[in-house]
Order: C-alpha cells, then structure tokens, then sequence
C-alpha cells in the first residue's frame, strides 16, 4: 500500500517515453521510469521513493528483445529475470540473476530495474561490468556507451533517460566463468558477498556485489589476484587491500566478516581457474 | 498530455474466467484489488514487500506475486487465483499429504505449486527447490509440501505413459 | 481402538485449499472505518510534543488518538499504556492511532503526525538492565496495579523473581566432584506467523462491544476489555475465525485493545486495525530473550547434585505474560533430570526491547537451550558420553521436580525409553563426530526435554454437542483453530466415544464468546487433554439423554443400553434398538406422542488440584503432567569458513497416545522447523540504540522450501491415566530442545562452546577467533 497516488502511461515507443517524461516534467510532476515496479512498490510503502507519474517502458518492443546478431547480445531492459535465465543466452547473467529474490519475483523483476535500483546489490550489473558490454539509453537522443563508462557505482543516467538495452559481445558470453553468492545462512536472500568473475585472455576479471553499498569492479584488486608470482594467499592478501570503501556492516554481517567471506570467495574462485574450467 | 483529477480509472480485468469492470487507482496493487474490490480473499497479505509468497496468484501462466504488481498493468492478462482453481489434484494432494496446519500459506503455495506443475511437468528436485522457496510457510517442515508436489508431478507422468 | 490414531483429514481441510477459509482480515463490510499505528522511531525516548494539525487535513480522517491516558493494561502487571505517553519504552511502539475511511488515508494521516522526542539512554539487555546504574524503564512500578504474586522491585528493572529452593544447594556441592558453569544468552526474536495480527473493534447503540480478532485467547479479551475499560463481560462478544498460527504470539491481548479505543473515538463504528509486516514483528509482543547462568555439579561417576540457575528473562518494555513465561522457566529450569539440590531465580527484566508474548514451548526452549548446553560442557569436563550423562540422570517416577511435585508413571513419560530410541536412530554407536571424504564434518548433538503448562489454576474448557435431526453431532468447542488441528482431535474423540463415523460430525471453527463455551486459551498443548475431556463429559451427558429416551422406547432400563454406530441398542442383544435420528430430537410415538427433545451434551473440565508456588521456595504443583522426550541434530559443517548445514533433526517424544498420526507427525515436524529457526538463524538484530534492523522477513528470515533438514518423529507411548485416551500435549515439544540440539551438534563440530544464538556461520567464526561480541 502506497501513500501517495500517481498517474500511470505506458508508452509503445521510446519517442512516446521520452517525451512522456518531457511534458510531466513541465507540468511539475516527478515522473519516473519502471520496469517490473518491485522495487517502486516495496521503497515505496516506506517512502523511501515517491513519484507521482510512472512510465512503464514494459510496452516498447525495443525493451523487451531478447536476440542474439552476428556479434552480440541484445537484451531489453523491461526483460524479466526469469526470461533471461529461461533463455539461458548468456549463463553468467543466468546464474547471477538466479541469485536474486527468489523464482516469483523475478517473474516480475526486470533486468533494467535491477540494474538502476536504488538496492545496494543490483546484482545483474556484475556480468556487464565484466564483458565486453554496451548501454543503450534512450533521452533526447538514443545513445549506446560502453557499461564501464557509464556505471560508476551507478548508472549515470541524465534527466529523463532511461535503460533501453544492454548489448554484450558475443565472444564474452561462454567464457570461463564463476558466479558464487554467500548469505548469511540461508539459501536465498540478500548477499553477504556475491562474486562473478570470467577469466579473458588469460586473465581473471572479478566483479563483487554486497561488499561495499554498489557493486563494482577494481582494476587494481584484478591486478593483484593476476600477479602469478605469488601464492594465491599473497595474491587475495593484496587484492583485498584494494576493496573500495565503505564495506557493508549490518543485519548482514559485519565488515569484518564479509572481508572473511570475501578472501574464502576468491580463493575458490581462483583455485577453480587453476583446476581448468569452472 | 492530460493528466486527470480523480486517480481513479475503470479497467476490466480478466478474473477466473471472467472479465470484471473494476474501479482502480494506479497506485492499488493487484491483491489489494482482488481481496478488496473483488471479494476474492483467499490471496493472502503476509508481507505487502514480495517476500512471502501468501499473495501468490497465476498471471498469463506464470506465478505472480500479487502484491508486487499494480492492478493498472492486469489488464489485458489472465488472472488465476486460488478460487480459480477447482478440485485440481494439486488441492487433493494438499489435503492427503498434510501440506497445511493454519492455512494461511496455503493458497499462495498451491498457486505456487499449479504454476510448478502446470509448466514444468518434468521438473527435476533443483528446480521444484528454487521455485516452492518463493514461499514461507511456518507451520509446516515443507516436507509434507514436498510430498504432496512430487506425487502430482509423478502422477502426472504415469498418465503420459 | 474405532478411529483413534488414524490419520483423519483436517476438518477445515477444503476450505483451506479452496481459498474459502475466512480468517479475521478477510472480514469487511461496507462503512468499516480503519486504523493505521504511528510507531516510534527510539528503543527509550520522551515525548516532548505530538503535532497532528497536518494529519488531520487528509481527507477520511475520522479521529487521531495520541498522547492521551488511557487505562495501563497488562495481565500481571499493569505497566502498559496502549498508546505511549509521557515516554516511548521500545522501538515501534505505538505512539499515536489513526482512524481513518480507507487504509490509505490512515496511512497517509500517520506519517503526518509529527513528534518530537528526547533520546533517552536505552537498556539494551537484561544484563545492562541488572547493572547498579542502568536507565529505569519504568520509575515508578511499585505504583501500577498488579495481581497478587507478582513482585516488581522497586528502583530496579526487575518486574518480578520467582526462586526455585530445593533441597540443601550447599550439600550439593559438598558432593560434588566436578562442577562447570555455563553462561548463554540470545536477544529477542519473533513468532512471525504468517497472518499478521488484525482486530475488528464496533461498540454498538445497544452498549454491546463486538470485536473479531485473530487471537488465541478470545475468552481472555472479553475478560481484559471488562477489566480495563469497565464493560460487563456478558456485553462483550469476541469472534475469532480462523487463525493463521499463533505459536503464543496471539495468547497476548494489544490489537483488540487499540481496535476498541479507535471504535469508542468514532461513536462506536466498526474499525480494523490490521498489522503489516513490519509491526507484527516489532510492535506486536515477541519472542522473549534470555541471558543465563547454570552451575552444574555431579559425582565423578556423572551423577548431578547440584544446580543453581540465574534466567534473566529479558520481557521487553512491558511485563504482559512475560512474567509468566520467566516463572514456567523457573518451574522446569533444570531440563528432566533427577537432582536433589536445586536453587534457581528467575527473573522477569524490563528493558527497552519489544515486549515479550508466549513462544511456543514457553520458556523452555529458552532454559533448555542454557541448561542443555551446560550439560554437553559437563560431560565433556566428565569425559562421559552425552547422552549417557543425560540416561544416568534422567528424571523417573518417585523423583520430585524442582518444584517439589512428586512424578509417577502417569504424570511424567518415560525419558529412558526416549532416549534409547533416540540412540537408536542417530546411530549413536557410530559416534558423535567424523571427517566425511571431502573434509567436512559430520556431528550430531543431542538434548533431552521436559515440559509441563503452568496455566492458571482455574483453566477450563467447555463442550457442547448438539444433534441434528440426521442423528449427526455439532461440536461446539472455544479453542481456536489456529492450525493444530485440535479440533479435528476433538471430532477424533467424539468419534470414537461414540462410534460413530467421523463424517457425521461437524465441527463448528468459529469462536464466538456468547455462544461457544469457554475455553481457557488455545496454548500449552493443552486443547486435546481439556477440551477432549470435556468432549468425552459431553458425549456422556448425550449419550444419558439418549438412553434415556430409549429406554422408554425399548422398555428397557437405561443400564442396558449402548450406544454406537448410529444407534442405541440392548447391549445383550444389539438387533434390538433404534437409530439415533429417531432419538436426538425426541422419538414421536406412531399416534405422534413425543417424548424428549434435541439432546444437548455439555460437558467442561477444570484442572485438578493445581497450586500456586511458594514464593519462598517454589514449591508448588504448576502443571498437570510431564511430557518428556529426546531430540537430536546431525550436521554437516565446513571447518574454512564454518557454514553448515542441518541433515537430520530427530525427535522422540512421549507422546501418551497417538491420536491423528499424520496430524503428530506434522504438529512435531513444524514445531521443530521453528525451533530450528530460532536456534539457527532468527533473532531481532538491534543495533545500539536498541533498534531492531532487520523487521521484515527480506532479513529477517524462517526457513524455506529446501533449507529444511529430514526429519524424523518417532513416538513412544505412556498413557497419561487421566487424558482422553491417554494422550499428553505434544503441540510444543517439537521445538524445545532443537535449538540445544543444534548447539551441542556445532559446538562439537566446531571444537568450541558455542553459547549463544542464533547459531550463524559469523557468530561460529568469532567464537573460534576467541572474540565473542555481538554482532553489531
Ligand atoms: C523478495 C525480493 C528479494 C530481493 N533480493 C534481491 C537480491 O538478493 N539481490 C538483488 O540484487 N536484488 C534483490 N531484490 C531487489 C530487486 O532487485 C529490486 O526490487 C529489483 O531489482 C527492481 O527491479 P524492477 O524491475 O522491479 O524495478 P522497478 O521497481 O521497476 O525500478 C527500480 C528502479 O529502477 C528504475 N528503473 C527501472 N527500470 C529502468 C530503466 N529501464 N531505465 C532507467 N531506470 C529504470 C526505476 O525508476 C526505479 O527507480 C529483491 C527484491 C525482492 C522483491
Ligand atoms: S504478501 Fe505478497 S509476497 Fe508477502
Ligand atoms: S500452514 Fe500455516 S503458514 Fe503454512
């Protein structure tokens, strides 16, 4: 239950979206972009998001493709996650979307949702920030930029843009891989520390989420776990020293705990390389 | 664009069968509507946050928590809610196996479980897992749940034989 | 035995599975108004100001109750002002009640109040709570009204104590050889049961007060509605429909109390106040927690002599039951052992944590959990075999309890015999601890347990049948059918009283004061053994009303005839006879005579020769009978990163007699998947300033589908001579010894004492490292 009212569009085409929001904007109104509306419900009954005009972009058929061309990837922002896990196109995204909410909400939890939330753990963002992966964005004009650019903790989206697509290069999608999510105790559930990583040109990338209030991905903490010199101890040891601040401490678990996970986590990652394939 | 005064709309949705004109406002989510303007109780609030599962209903084939969805996107989807469901033998299986104490769980984990078998009739234990942990049910160890899934899942698959 | 211990589909069971099962928040009626809380913010705050000029511009607001003094409520002690004033003693108290058309507007309406509150410093454990100079949650309690035993000490936070002298405590050590002493505790946690609380509240013209509420105790609001606010008891009716579990969190009366106050403010309209989420778990009473201490001393050969036992129950804000439940600890607080010197107080503290309710178990998964894990630390100083410690002590009949009753074979069940099953089924000679292959460690844990319901003395329940004109019965019984099932137990006992087919008895769900007779309150485990016996009073008033017609009929004495199948019939010669339809409305003679009417059978039971304890030494007979049992858990846990997980959890429980099988089973099964929660992963997660962080089940986290261990139930049966068929309560017993079990189960995978809950991979982690704080 909502405490406030809001007009409701739902627009065919991304023109009608953009300019949707133009004029609502003029008339003063806060409009908002969504897609499955999970995350607008539940901050919502507590306030914690206020809109008085959503935009549904679940009607745009550019938003809902799911399609592989010669080189890439194509995955609309208004896909369920279950869509994208049921299609199976590319596993990392599958195995890491599998690791959200449980099976029934992600009926209804987009892709692009979970990718702009306000949720510190936007889990679906991992295996982008590890690919060779591109955003589409829809504002006064439609641009596609590279996702490391343009997700710096968030998606930096200007005024009235939203997420249209994500576009991965096909080469990126069977690499080797590893995607492990640690709770607390339970089996679903918010993380603790949620790791995915691919191994590219014989290296291994990483990208973590739970850690710190946004997912991210550290060169520099990449840079430590490669250095094939050292012992894989020595290697986390220094990795870990380049964790961005702050680390999570709450309900969770404390800061140092999740550094604990963390260390167990990416040993298991890179002892899973080592082994050969994951 | 024009914005109106009164959030009100009226929309017919697709009930059980049956198209119903219902008077809503885009902020009312689809279990308010059902429990409240439908009279249809038998979805259940046990969070209002997505978390639960009591208020799960069948939209277009798929198990939806009715509380995370606004009633203004039904339109034009299939609704299935446990008053829906007649004498299903996911019912029948509910009430042999034991699958419920209090109850309250109980029409949102059958919705659940109709979904399950209904579109995955091979589904292997991982999967009967990840989708019956949408749910919680407190009165129950699940394994009596468990037992009444897996019996229409095989009885389904004795009558493709 | 006629249909006793098959396993008979619930009553309710269609309706549960059609969606039809009404329970209280499907209730509307056009014109109902609604309520909404503003809750507080502060654990220990006061109030400076409460500003509601904004809230009252939102349309459909029909009143705002706030600041105002109300009577103090509360069952022992009455501390609790429903809606705050002068002071907010917990986080997500209610401070202010909103009244309002529909929902939205109320909500609406709440979030416009404004408050201004002064930060108080805040008790945030029973053992801060202790400290010379800790904060007063209440300062004045020697000036609330209170019922007699009960003995808040002034200029304390101790709401009441409650001593356990047994025996010489000082021979006991002199006896002992080896003594070991364990320190426990565990904050707060919740039922969680999946319907939230809601009350319907209407005061109508005629002065009648007519509340509908999900509740376990109906008869207990009707009574507390008179209490505090003064209306005759026969003018207060309280329907309860079906309840969507309860676990104790609804033996507490709050809602009923707000619903009827927002009804007076509105002339009496109907109002329903409904919890979300987020206030059943915080606002609502909960689960209690508990910091222990247990001193054990035995002979070096294992055999206990002494015990002495401090349980600081942390009760919250307020007192309510959580009085009770800290005295129920001190009349079980040893676990079922035979020991001869016994000093125990336990304590009720306030602090400023949400308030406490029953729980399931009703302390003594809370004391077991402290002192079974005591005696896992006392046979490993021992060198002994846990569960040999356990069968050397374990409690017999000619034992006395710690207060005092004296045990015989049909007040206590047989433990020697639980524990033998439970050896059995654990594979125990396998041992208690291996390395699996793939380094893993598999351990099993193990506790024994005991429980007896400290209900008031002057409980009773009620029973009236009545015939319809088929010759099938109407059971009309107050307990409340909030997923135990009792009430097809019941129809099970009538049935086989009777002979008559389980189909040709309708049970009536619905509980309604004016019209169903009392019973006491659904908790304790205690519906099947004093609503069965007064079925079983019941059935024999029918069955005289009908013999009595009957004989007349056949022409016959009364002393002659059976009834069953039906029909009642010479027992010498069955042929001879009538059937029931023609008997339970009178039998009309072919020239249309009628003799007798529609056979009414009533029937209630009260407990027998229950006392009040000794405020000096305990002594006392609190309960009825001992239920006893044995409970295991086996594990499997990582050593890198101490994540484990639960395989199998066990119980072997005395069950008396197996009544429903299926329905025992699953009674047991669900009572162990909660205690397993709470041992393993549920608890209010505060933060310093006694702030719950994790209210919503996003973090706040019952098991799942899947998350669940196997579990295996196993009965054994010594009939309790005076239960309806010899059967004891077994509704809570599955639950408390999980959480010792799992305790004792990861203490000895993980080669440290692990003494506190819930039992998390974190919490495992930091024990090892020697750092035992609190998480946050
Ligand atoms: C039971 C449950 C458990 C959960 N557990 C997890 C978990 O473990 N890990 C995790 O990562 N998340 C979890 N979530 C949170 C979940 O991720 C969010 O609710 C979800 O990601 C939001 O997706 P949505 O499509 O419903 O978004 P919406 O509610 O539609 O939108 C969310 C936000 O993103 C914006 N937005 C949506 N789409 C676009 C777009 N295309 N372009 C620009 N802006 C857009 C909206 O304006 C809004 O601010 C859980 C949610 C639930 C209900
Ligand atoms: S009420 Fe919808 S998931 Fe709980
Ligand atoms: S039957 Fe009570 S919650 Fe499932």
């Amino acid at each position: 239950m909502l405490s406030f009212d809001f007009d409701y569009h739902a627009p065919s085409t991304l023109k009608e979206a953009v300019s949707i929001y133009q004029i609502l904007e003029r008339q003063g109104k806060q409009p908002l972009f969504y897609g499955g509306g999970t995350e607008v419900l539940t901050l919502g009954r507590l306030n914690l998001v206020y809109s008085d005009a959503l935009i549904d972009i679940k009607n745009i058929p550019e938003c809902r493709v799911q399609m592989l061309t010669d080189k890439h990837l194509v995955l609309g922002a208004a896909l369920t996650l279950t869509a994208l896990t049921e299609r199976n196109l590319f596993p990392l995204l599958s195995k890491t979307a599998r690791g959200v909410a449980d099976h029934t909400a992600r009926n209804k939890i987009t892709l692009g949702g979970n990718i702009c939330g306000e949720i510190f753990y936007r889990e679906a963002v991992l295996p982008f920030l590890l690919t060779d992966s591109y955003a589409v964005i829809a504002g006064n004009e439609i641009r596609t930029v590279s996702f490391d650019e343009v997700f710096n903790q968030f998606l930096q989206l200007g005024k009235g843009e939203f997420l249209v697509q994500l576009i991965t290069n096909r080469n990126d999608l069977r690499l080797p891989q590893f995607h492990i999510k640690r709770r607390k105790q339970w089996n679903i559930g918010y993380p603790l520390v949620t790791v995915a990583s691919i191994k590219k040109a014989g290296t291994v990338r990483i990208a973590i989420s739970g850690l710190c209030p946004f997912p991210f991905r550290s060169k520099k903490l990449e840079e430590a776990l490669n250095n094939n010199d050292i012992s894989i101890e020595s290697r986390i040891n220094e990795a870990i020293q380049h964790v961005p601040s702050p680390i999570l401490h709450d309900v969770e678990g404390s800061d140092e705990y999740r550094i604990f996970v963390l260390k167990n986590t990416l040993q298991d990652v890179l002892e899973s390389y080592q082994g050969g394939e994951s | 664009m024009k914005t109106s005064s009164s959030p009100f709309r009226e929309v017919s949705l697709h009930v059980n069968g049956e198209i119903k004109p219902v008077l809503i406002k885009p902020s009312d989510t689809l279990l308010y509507i059902l429990r409240v303007k439908l009279g249809l109780t038998g979805s259940k609030p046990g969070c209002l946050n997505g978390d639960c599962g009591a208020c799960t209903v069948n939209v277009d084939g798929m198990a939806m928590k009715s509380c995370l969805m606004f009633a203004i996107e039904a339109p034009g989807k299939r609704i299935i809610t446990i008053e829906g469901l007649k004498g299903t033998p996911i019912q029948h299986a509910f009430i042999k196996e034991f699958a419920f104490q209090c109850g309250y769980c109980t029409s949102g984990f059958i919705m659940n479980c109709y979904s399950l078998v209904e579109n995955y009739p091979d589904a292997n234990d991982e999967l009967i897992t990840e989708m019956l942990e949408s749910n919680i049910c407190r009165c129950t160890g699940y394994q009596e749940i468990e037992n009444a899934v897996k019996s229409v899942l095989s009885s389904n698959k004795n009558l493709e034989k | 035995m006629y249909i006793i211990g098959k396993s008979v589909y619930r009553k309710e069971a269609v309706d549960k599975v059609t969606g039809e099962a009404i329970y209280t928040n499907d209730i509307q009626s056009p014109g109902m108004l609604h309520a909404r809380m503003l809750l507080s913010p502060y654990a220990h705050a006061r109030i400076i100001s409460i500003n509601t000029e904004k809230a009252w511009k939102i349309p459909g607001v029909r009143a705002i109750l706030a600041g105002e003094r109300f009577p103090l409520t509360g069952e022992e002690i009455r501390d609790r002002p429903p809606i705050a004033v002068d002071k907010v003693r917990y986080f997500g108290e209610t401070v202010a009640l909103v009244v309002a058309d529909n929902p939205v507007q109320a909500k609406r309406a709440s979030e416009l109040i404004e408050v201004v509150y002064e930060p108080l410093p805040v008790v945030n454990s029973p053992t801060e709570a202790m400290q010379a100079n800790a904060p007063l949650v209440h300062e004045n309690i020697e000036s609330y009204e209170k019922v007699e035993r009960v003995n808040p000490e002034p200029n304390t936070n101790i709401a009441n104590r409650t001593k356990i002298r047994k025996g010489n405590i000082q021979k006991g050590w002199s006896e002992s050889d080896v003594t070991v002493e364990g320190t426990v505790s565990f904050s707060p946690s919740d039922h969680a049961a999946m319907e939230t609380r809601c009350s319907i509240a209407e005061i109508r013209q005629d002065g009648y007060v007519v509340i509908t509420t999900s509740s376990q105790a109906p008869f207990m609001v009707k009574k507390l509605i008179n209490l505090y606010f003064g209306i005759d008891t026969g003018k207060v009716i309280v329907n309860t429909p079906l309840v969507g579990g309860g676990y104790g969190g609804k033996a507490a009366v709050q809602l009923e109390i707000l619903a009827f106050l927002a009804s007076r403010a509105v002339g009496g309209k109907k109002v329903k106040l409904f919890n979300t989420r987020e206030e059943d778990l915080v606002t609502s009473p909960c689960h209690i927690g508990l910091d222990a201490k247990i001193k054990l001393g035995c002979t070096r050969n294992g055999y206990l002599k002494a015990a002495e036992i401090l349980y600081l129950f942390d009760g919250g804000a307020y007192s309510d039951k959580a009085v009770d439940v800290s005295r129920a600890g001190a009349v079980d607080c040893t676990g079922p052992y035979h020991i001869e010197n016994v000093w125990c107080d336990s304590l009720c503290i306030y602090t400023n944590h949400p308030y406490a309710s029953p729980f399931r178990g009703f302390s003594h998964s809370e004391l077991l959990f402290a002192f079974e894990r005591t005696m896992d630390m006392l046979a490993q100083k021992l060198g002994l075999d846990p569960l040999e410690l356990r069968r050397k002590n374990a409690i017999l009949p000619g034992h006395t309890t710690p207060t005092q009753v004296r045990l015989n074979t049909s007040n206590l069940g047989n433990l020697p015999a639980c524990i033998d099953r439970l050896k059995e089924i654990m594979k125990w000679e396998e041992g208690q601890r291996s390395i699996q292959p793939d380094g893993l460690i598999r351990a099993k844990g193990i506790c024994c347990i005991w429980k007896t319901s400290t209900i008031d003395t002057d409980s009773s329940s009620g029973v009236i049948l009545t015939f319809n004109p088929d010759g099938s019965v109407n059971l009309i019984s107050g307990v409340v059918e909030i997923g135990t099932g009792t009430k097809t137990i019941l129809a099970q006992i009538l049935s086989e009283r009777l002979k008559m087919p389980i189909e040709l008895i309708h049970v009536r769900m619905k509980v309604n004061t004016q019209t169903t007779p009392e019973h006491w309150k659904t908790v304790a485990s205690r519906g099947t053994y004093m609503a069965g016996r007064a079925v079983l009073e019941a059935a024999e008033d029918a069955v005289e009303q009908i013999k009595k017609v009957a004989a007349c009929v056949l022409h016959g004495a009364v002393s002659d005839l059976e009834v069953a199948g039906g029909r009642v019939f010479l027992k010498d010669e069955p042929s001879t006879g009538i059937e029931l339809k023609d008997v339970v409305y009178g039998y009309t003679y072919p020239n249309g005579n009628t003799i007798g009417g529609q056979v009414i059978g009533r029937g209630t039971y009260t407990l027998r020769r229950m006392t009040y304890l000794d405020p000096q030494t305990g002594e006392g007979r609190p309960g009825p009978e001992w239920t006893v049992g044995a409970q295991g858990v086996e594990v499997e846990f990582n050593k890198r990163d101490f994540t484990y997980k639960i395989i199998r959890a066990v119980s072997v429980i005395d069950i008396g007699k197996v009544i429903n099988e299926k329905a025992a089973q699953g009674q047991v099964m669900g009572a162990m998947a909660m205690g397993l929660c709470f041992g393993g992963r549920e608890s209010f997660v505060f933060d310093e300033q006694g702030r719950v962080l994790n209210a919503q089940f996003r973090t706040y986290r019952p098991l799942r589908y899947g998350e669940n261990p196997e579990y295996v139930v196993s009965f054994v049966e010594t009939p309790q001579i005076d239960a309806p068929y010899g059967a004891r309560g077994v509704g809570e017993h599955g639950l408390i010894g999980m959480p010792a079990a799992l305790g004792n189960a990861l203490s000895i995978a993980a080669e440290v004492n692990l003494n506190q809950l819930p039992l998390i991979p974190e919490l495992i982690w930091r024990a090892k490292k020697g750092n035992q704080h609190a998480l946050i």
